[in-house]
């Protein structure tokens, strides 16, 4: 039977309290919102913090609020928004890949921000303490090496968030809070490529809500690649949005995710898409930009190379739906049913 | 250092005293001598041990306990009214639908959420509520079958 590893729990009711809590000692000290991640791995040793934050009482933390766009608050469960016809009708490709994490159960539990902050995975991380201490540990945690790449220096854990693609696509920031002040910061600018720091966000920080600007003109997507059509994490996805101007495109934003430790903006395909429109021979071409990023290790399910030649796939995928293609059956075929129903 | 922990078990108040490190399936097996929800992957990969609090079907293995201070939990063992089986438990029976049994008090509970919100789902809904739940015999038929006549009994009733 795992167990919890001994901890000092707090439960703050304000965000105030709660980076005054996390600035006594940031290193030690970990933030509990839907437990779905942090959990497991408290109870495998990935993570052993002296003091766990619980963030549940924090009332701030569950708004969602119309105005200038949607601002979310980061512990507003996954559930919630799949839930919410905003999110599903004007930021798609969020609600696409939020509706596609994990199980129903683990929706009810975890939060967006959550999310956006999960844990990089590996093989050769993602297994009990005993199974670690076998291999005399990883790069990542408690050993000297990345078994992934011995050679490496930079551990090669993959981002397995699937909201982070689509909220980068949608130009989402982020709102990070912590005792000595606020900032906000571009999606995009919150992920480094490195599979131990993988997150700009500081330790004394507290990730409290997300932006998304107004979406007028604008469509988007994802597409996900997993082994079972629920529970598990993306080992290759796609992200896209695109403000049309009639059938032509405006300007657009395309991200690969589950494919590094970060997830991958594609910049050559926003300046290839801007100005067209979305014929099958432009698809092709930007569906080719795009598989040479995708730079994927042998350290999570199916094998790399197929990973990796679906990129193209998952791109083609979603530039037709974002120019309106019916995708359903597509949809269907990647997932092995239809993509959720929300009563 | 134990912390006092108040909440509700299956409609009854329940206050003991709990480790801060102690996960809500943990208490309901351990100190609430609750035994029907299961220990299964206890890494959120399985279903197993799902229970509702406050109506919502969560895993009890990643639920640190005190999170749920007071609030209402219901159990496989909540699930009898004065003695009588719930539907579901009563479609589970006569169709088969548990093998080992060790995936079933998750799926029943799991199962009872969507029926209290959606009374009749439609197969396809009903294969999406559970596509948090495995059972390792396989049995899914039966399974996706009780719930739909459970569904269609809650009607006659």
């Amino acid at each position: 039977m795992m167990r919890l590893p001994s901890y000092r729990y707090r439960a703050p009711s304000t965000i105030g309290d709660a980076a005054a809590w996390l600035a006594e000692s940031p290193t030690d000290t970990m933030l509990l919102a839907g437990g779905t991640d942090l959990i497991p791995n408290m109870k495998r040793r990935q993570q052993t913090p002296a003091t766990v934050v619980g963030l549940r009482g924090i009332a701030e933390l569950s708004e969602v609020r119309d105005g200038d766009g949607l601002t979310v608050g980061a512990g507003v469960t996954l559930s919630a928004l799949v839930h919410d016809e905003r999110v599903r009708q004007q930021h798609a490709g969020l609600w696409q890949a939020v509706a596609q994490v994990a199980t129903p159960h683990l929706r009810n539990m975890g939060t967006i921000g959550g999310n956006i902050c999960l844990d990089t995975r590996c093989t050769y991380y993602d297994q009990t303490f005993e199974w670690r201490k076998a291999i005399d540990f990883c790069l990542k945690k408690d050993g000297d090496v990345c078994w992934v790449a011995p050679s490496s220096k930079r551990c090669l854990a993959v981002s397995s968030t699937d909201s982070a693609p689509a909220l980068i696509a949608l130009g989402a920031t982020v709102r990070l809070v912590s005792a000595t002040g606020t900032r906000d910061v571009a999606m995009g600018d919150l992920y480094v490529n490195d599979g131990m720091q993988y997150l700009t966000r500081r330790a004394d920080e507290i990730l409290t809500s997300i932006h998304l600007p107004e979406v007028a003109g604008w469509r988007s997507t994802y597409w996900k690649l997993r082994r079972r059509g629920s529970f598990d994490f993306p080992v290759a996805s796609v992200a896209a949005a695109a403000r049309f101007d009639g059938d032509r495109i405006v300007e657009a934003r395309l991200v690969l995710g589950a494919l590094a430790s970060c997830p991958l903006e594609v910049p050559a395909a926003a300046a290839r898409l801007a100005g067209e429109a979305l014929t099958d021979e432009l698809i092709a071409s930007v569906a080719d930009d795009a598989y040479p990023l995708a730079k994927p290790m042998d350290n999570t399910d199916f094998e790399l190379v197929w990973r990796k030649k679906m990129v193209r796939s998952l791109v083609t995928s979603a530039l037709r739906e974002l120019r309106g293609d019916d995708m359903r059956q597509a949809r269907t075929r990647l997932a092995r049913h239809p993509l959720l129903q929300v009563s | 250092m134990k912390l006092r922990l108040t909440l509700t078990v299956n409609g009854e108040p329940a206050d003991t005293l709990v480790d801060p490190d102690k996960t809500l399936l943990e208490v309901l097996r351990e100190d609430l001598q609750l035994t029907g929800t299961k220990h299964g992957c206890e890494l959120g990969e399985c279903g197993a041990c799902a229970v509702l609090v406050d109506g919502v079907p969560l895993l009890s293995c990643l639920m640190v306990a005190h999170e749920c201070e007071g609030r209402a939990v219901v159990t496989v063992e909540g699930l009898t009214e004065d003695g009588r089986l719930h539907p579901l438990q009563e479609c589970f029976a006569d169709l088969g639908a548990a093998q080992c049994g060790y995936c079933t008090p998750g799926i029943l509970m799991t199962a009872k959420a969507l029926l209290d919100r959606e009374p009749h789902p439609s197969r396809e809904r009903i294969r999406e509520a559970l596509s948090g739940n495995l059972c390792r015999c396989t049995g899914y038929q039966q399974i996706l079958d009780a719930v739909e006549a459970a569904a269609s009994l809650t009607v006659t009733r």
